[in-house]
């Protein structure tokens, strides 16, 4: 199964073992990097990839097992000791600070002096030199905070490659590219791994694991399943190492043709006519329809999430009008939305959705309570009852209604976001990326409840960067680009990715 | 033994030690220290002293403790008191009957107002203009006293008002009456934040006031609304620091009392950051700073150092409710796993 | 049926844009100074005010006795910045500035000689701020907390060494607060000196080593700071020892001003350093702001005081509430700042 090297690894774990209190998140895993190689890390959500990145960075002690780097035995005490040993890491969300300027970010603890004090021109000069290096020309003095998210990964990047970095660790670094954006990413990974860096890249994108990995270590609940190499495993066997089962719920959902068609005689749910809010979404139409799921598509920054936040209130439109029912409704923040039975979940689950120290009773019952003022608490009855139904209905792991929401994983967070709302009995529901960085498994369910409730009656906004999902679950999509919509179609089998792909490119004049 | 260890790990505990550890000290030098006499139909002696004098603090601690909840923190607390007495002292001084009821009611009316309004300003710097709180309310922190003594001509205005003294000296079924206030105001504040979703929605915006907003809680009027409670209690604090003293002195009245009440409200175990909060562990944090002051004297130890004692206390509280101590100390009992570095992933 | 994990993402290119090329057209003045520049308008704006109605108001004496009489506020001020630049807050540089005051009185009525009480005083003020700087780091206490235990340390151990006022007659310290004459009234104290130096040292500090970006990269964001391998830890501990360090050495700037070791000095400095520091245009988040700011701030809170001194009919409260009104401004506008940045 596995291939040997030809050259010795340039880090080399092995029987690596982490416990927290309660979990064993790591259990007895080898892992090893090979110099020159992009060396994909997969596993669902919990199987342990941050934690053996984190063992590896010195940001975790661990409990047993040895790391070998560069034929030395190491073990780091923090971030700074596995720099200094050559082992870089850029994280999804990215760490640098955005009060300071791009030169002073990529060379931070490393400026270039003289006689004791920063040169700064020289420090300049160095870090121009190392953007340059990534084909970034962009003005080092210039505040980091003026880029993009983009362009601040590949900061981040060539702050790497100050640090003569060996081995780069690239932490889901392209969940919030877009499609050039990636490219531009790869292009510069393939730079850096002919020059001999080995590069570990975690993703939950299997196309970009199959565009740009060398090798592929999958891991599933802190074990190692195995070693290969992209040729040798098929897509399909590499799902199914991962999760660890028969994707039966995968192929229930694949093989849903049937679409229920919507009745759109009537009065829609909602009703947007030239809907906008300056510098954030141009004026738009839309009409969303009882049992009807609409579907938004467009790249990130395109204006899914802006539009989706002016159908709920959260921030308020200042242009067009907003029918619900037919009326005209003012929606000016989430209170208004709420009391029209809008409901929004937001992409950012940890920020926006969670509130982390209290319990998932509390998670779920806050929508309702919200709904009625903090004089009239929910009866403890009604708390008990609507909780135990939720976490019932929606398979909430660990099925306590005590459990403090934070200590929850991704999927399972997710669920306690969803009974929130679904416990104030909704009529439209809006949901931002509901599947975002939650496993396989937990995202079949959320996409077959989603189906169950439209098909229920409920009205349903859906926004995904999955395309295959948008068009899975939409009865119609509407596709968004720059901030604008640029088309509206009805879903049907002739609709694919394809379709889609080319609205977008072409900002709709092609439809 | 793990009874003990769950024990000694309640939030609780070391304060309820440092509690129990002043009061017999305090005894085994008087040893008429706890004894409860009744004279003139009144509750005398230490207890009820200690009573007394925790009611002041109770009453700026109480706000305090539900501005903490939401993140927030009110520096303004002294300078409200002292506002306080300044408008209400200055309104009974300058009455033609200073000692009717009906005057006291009205200047103490009027000492509520000008101190619901100093609430609204730093609600609005906080909630709607999104400023940090310290810096919000350092604003009236550093002018507050200025206006004081604008308002009683930089004098200390005295007043002889029979009903007004009965507020920090009088007693009603032989207790304090002040204790008796600051006891009233802490068990409805107690009720109404447990017994209502108002305590419940307090945490939630504290924890995360964008995830509570976007949840439809009204995350702006209730920080709103704690700010303008923590003056008003402020204010009442102000009526009995100055019933007690029968003098509005803008220089020193409630001067530092901030100081005191974030400290109460840290040893009872609120964080500064924000989230959960616990009322007893401010009664907790209350007593143990007010019998503090007192056994000191009682001991023997001087005045002077009551803080140098105070900072021993709070360093040894806050030290022993760190978590890298909570953890070392649970370590100790057994063998346990490494302490996970919190990164955001 | 794999197909369900991917993305289009990477399949197809709408239209080449790169983004990495951000050359707007820049306004010619940095936002970071705006705040700054705005401490300097009120500054030039007051002195025009006071110019304009008192006779004197601008002279030379007038504005030398600004720095001589502000120049231990002006130390203290400097050490704040550090730490309100790292996100923290310093409550207890009023009373170790009175600490350090206590210790050199006493030890010179004991009978100490100028070279042993002066670094005693200020490795006093640098101590306790190390302990800050541990119970801050290690043990995670919150600044707010930390700094205040430390401040009734501080003021508790005043009482112990010096119950009473101590002159002060030691020719060292007498000598700090001699008046050097420069010409038409300009005058120059030995404290004075001090403070300036100070003022240069710190902001080489900040802006020229690696320690003092380590500084505003903490303040703006101390997580990301550590994942990019800086010394966290040090740095943190450091710069509380660094705003002890100036409080005790403001103490000894004090004593020469005031002849005397006395446990009360200073109650409240530490709100006159944060207005200063807010004033000159430092955010309490952290992470912006800059040195001179915070000499600007102090000169600001120094010439409410001269004209009020020079009005002569306005009372003394005036003061507190004329700078409570600026900070409330500064913070309004420092606020509309950030949020149209967003």
């Amino acid at each position: 199964m596995m291939t040997e090297p030809n050259t010795t690894p340039i880090v080399e774990m092995t029987g690596i073992s982490i416990s927290f209190p309660g979990v064993k998140a790591l259990d007895g895993v080898d892992f090893r990097l090979l110099p020159g190689e992009v060396h994909a890390l997969m596993g669902e959500n919990g199987a342990g990839k941050s934690t053996l990145i984190k063992a590896l960075t010195g940001v975790y002690g661990i409990d047993s097992g040895r790391i070998v780097v560069g034929g030395v035995d190491q073990v780091f005490a923090g971030p700074a000791e596995a720099q200094a040993a050559g082992i870089s890491t850029v994280y999804q969300e990215v760490n640098l600070t955005d009060n300071l300027s791009v030169a002073e970010n990529v060379m931070l603890g490393h400026e270039i002096r003289r006689f004791g004090l920063i040169d700064w021109h020289a420090t300049r000069k160095a870090a121009r030199t190392y953007l340059k290096a990534l084909n970034l020309d962009i003005d080092p003095k210039s505040s980091l905070s003026s880029h993009s998210l983009a362009v601040q990964q590949l900061v981040a990047i060539s702050r790497a490659m100050v640090v003569d970095a060996r081995v780069l660790i690239l932490d889901e670094p392209t969940s919030s590219l877009d499609s050039d954006e990636v490219a531009r990413l790869f292009d510069v990974i393939r730079t850096l791994r002919d020059q001999g860096v080995a590069i570990l890249f975690v993703s939950h994108f299997l196309e970009q694991i199959y565009a740009i990995s060398d090798r592929i270590t999958v891991l599933r609940n802190g074990s190692l399943v195995g070693e290969y190499t992209p040729a040798e495993l098929p897509r399909v066997e590499l799902v199914g190492k991962m999760i660890g089962r028969a994707l039966e719920v995968l192929t229930e959902l694949e093989g849903r043709s049937e679409r229920a068609v919507v009745d759109r005689s009537g009065t829609p749910f909602m009703q947007a006519i030239g809907v906008g809010r300056r510098g954030s979404i141009e004026p738009f139409d839309l009409d969303i329809y009882p049992g009807e799921i609409v579907g938004l598509a467009g790249l990130l920054g395109s204006g899914r999430t802006e539009l989706a936040r002016l159908l709920y209130g959260a921030d308020h439109a200042d242009s067009g009008e907003t029918l619900v029912s037919g009326q005209a409704v003012k929606l000016r923040n989430p209170r208004s939305g709420l009391a029209k039975s809008i409901v929004f979940s937001s992409e950012s689950r940890k920020t926006e959705g969670i509130i982390g120290d209290l319990t998932v009773r509390e998670n779920i019952v806050l929508g309702l309570q919200a709904e009625r003022g903090w004089m009239r608490r929910v009866p403890r009855k009604k708390a008990d009852d609507v909780v135990a139904q939720y976490i019932e209905a929606l398979g909430v792991r660990p099925a306590n209604p005590d459990a403090i929401a934070g200590n929850l994983s991704g999927g399972n967070q997710q669920k306690v976001l969803l009974a929130r709302w679904l416990a104030t009995a909704p009529k439209l529901l809006i949901l931002d990326e509901p599947t975002r960085g939650i496993d396989v498994g937990a995202k079949a369910e959320i996409q077959k409840l989603v189906a169950d409730l439209a098909a229920q009656g409920m009205a349903v906004v859906f926004i995904s960067a999955e395309l295959e999902e948008v068009l899975r679950l939409s009865h119609r999509i509407a596709v968004l680009r720059d901030r604008h919509k640029v088309a509206e179609l009805v879903n049907s089998d002739d609709v694919t990715t394809d379709v889609v792909v080319d609205l977008i490119a072409s900002g709709g004049t092609s439809a | 033994m793990t009874g003990l260890a769950q024990l000694t790990r309640h939030r609780l505990f070391w304060p309820i030690v440092a509690l129990v550890v002043l009061l017999l000290a305090s005894t085994l030098k008087s040893h008429s220290f706890l004894e409860v006499t009744v004279r003139d139909g009144h509750l005398y002696g230490a207890p009820i002293d200690i009573l007394r004098r925790s009611s002041i603090l109770l009453l700026v601690a109480l706000g305090m403790t539900l501005v903490i909840a939401t993140r927030g923190i009110d520096l303004s607390v002294g300078a409200v008191m002292a506002i306080a007495g300044a408008v209400t002292l200055t309104q009974i001084a300058s009455s033609p009957d200073p000692g009717a009821v009906s005057t006291v009611a009205v200047a103490m009316l009027t000492g509520l107002a000008v101190c619901l309004v100093i609430g609204v300003f730093n609600g609005f710097l906080v909630a709607v203009l999104g400023i940090q709180p310290i810096i919000a309310t350092l604003v009236i922190m550093t002018a507050g006293r200025g206006i004081a003594m604008l308002i009683t001509g930089g004098q200390i205005t005295t007043v002889t008002s029979a009903p007004y003294k009965t507020l920090a000296s009088g007693f009603w079924l032989g207790l304090p009456v002040a204790a008796l206030i600051a006891g009233v105001f802490f068990a409805v504040v107690a009720l109404v934040t447990r017994r209502t979703a108002l305590g419940v929605l307090i945490e939630s915006v504290g924890i995360n006031p964008t995830a509570s907003r976007l949840a439809g809680v009204r995350a702006r009027t209730i920080i709103w609304t704690v700010y303008v409670l923590c003056a008003l209690f402020a204010c009442i604090a102000g009526f009995l620091q100055s019933s007690n003293i029968m003098a509005a002195d803008s220089n020193n009245a409630g001067l530092f009392i901030e100081l005191d009440a974030i400290l109460a409200v840290v040893i009872g175990g609120t964080s500064l950051a924000g989230g959960k909060f616990s009322l007893t562990g401010t009664l907790v944090g209350v007593l143990v700073i007010t019998t503090l002051t007192l056994s000191i004297t009682v001991i023997g130890i001087p005045v002077n150092a009551v803080s140098l004692f105070k900072a021993l206390v709070v360093i040894v509280v806050c030290l022993l409710q760190s978590p890298v101590v909570q953890h070392k100390l649970r370590a100790r009992r057994r063998q346990a796993a490494p302490v996970p570095v919190e990164v955001p992933a | 049926m794999a197909t369900d994990e991917m993305t289009v993402k990477a399949r197809k290119q709408p239209e080449p844009k790169l983004t990495g090329a951000v050359h707007r057209s820049r306004p010619t003045l940095d936002r970071r100074y705006l705040p700054v520049l705005g401490t300097v308008v009120v500054l030039v704006l007051m002195l025009i005010i006071g110019g304009s109605r008192y006779d004197n108001f601008l002279s030379g004496r007038v504005m030398a006795n600004l720095l001589i009489n502000n120049s231990f506020l002006i130390v203290v001020a400097v050490g704040m910045t550090f730490v309100i630049l790292t996100g923290g807050i310093d409550l207890s540089v009023g009373a170790v500035l009175a600490l350090s005051t206590c210790i050199s009185a006493w030890m010179f009525v004991h009978g100490w000689p100028a070279y042993v009480a002066i670094p005693a005083a200020i490795l006093a003020g640098a101590l306790i701020g190390w302990a800050v700087g541990v119970m801050v780091h290690v043990f995670e206490i919150q600044p707010f907390i930390a700094t205040l235990a430390a401040m009734f340390l501080a003021r508790g151990l005043c009482y112990v060494i010096a119950p009473e006022s101590i002159p002060i007659t030691d020719p060292t310290i007498v000598k700090l607060g001699t008046r050097w004459d420069l010409g038409g009234g300009w005058a120059i104290t030995p404290s004075g000196v001090i403070a300036l130096a100070v003022v240069v040292v710190a902001f080489v500090t900040l802006h020229y080593t690696r320690f003092g970006r380590t500084v505003y990269a903490i303040g703006g964001g101390e997580q990301s700071a550590r994942l990019m391998g800086l010394p966290v830890a040090r740095t943190k501990v450091l710069v509380y020892v660094i705003s002890g360090t100036c409080a005790g050495l403001g103490g000894l700037l004090f004593a020469a001003f005031s002849s005397s070791g006395y446990s009360l000095t200073g109650v409240g400095m530490e709100l006159d350093a944060i207005a200063a520091v807010v004033i000159g245009g430092t955010l309490l988040t952290g992470g912006s702001g800059f040195v001179l700011g915070s000499v600007l701030g102090v000169l600001v809170l120094g010439l409410i005081q001269t004209i009020i001194t020079f009005e002569g009919t306005l009372s003394s409260w005036w003061t507190k509430i004329v700078i409570g009104a600026l900070l409330l401004v500064f913070v309004i506008l420092q606020r509309l700042l950030v949020v149209r940045r967003r």
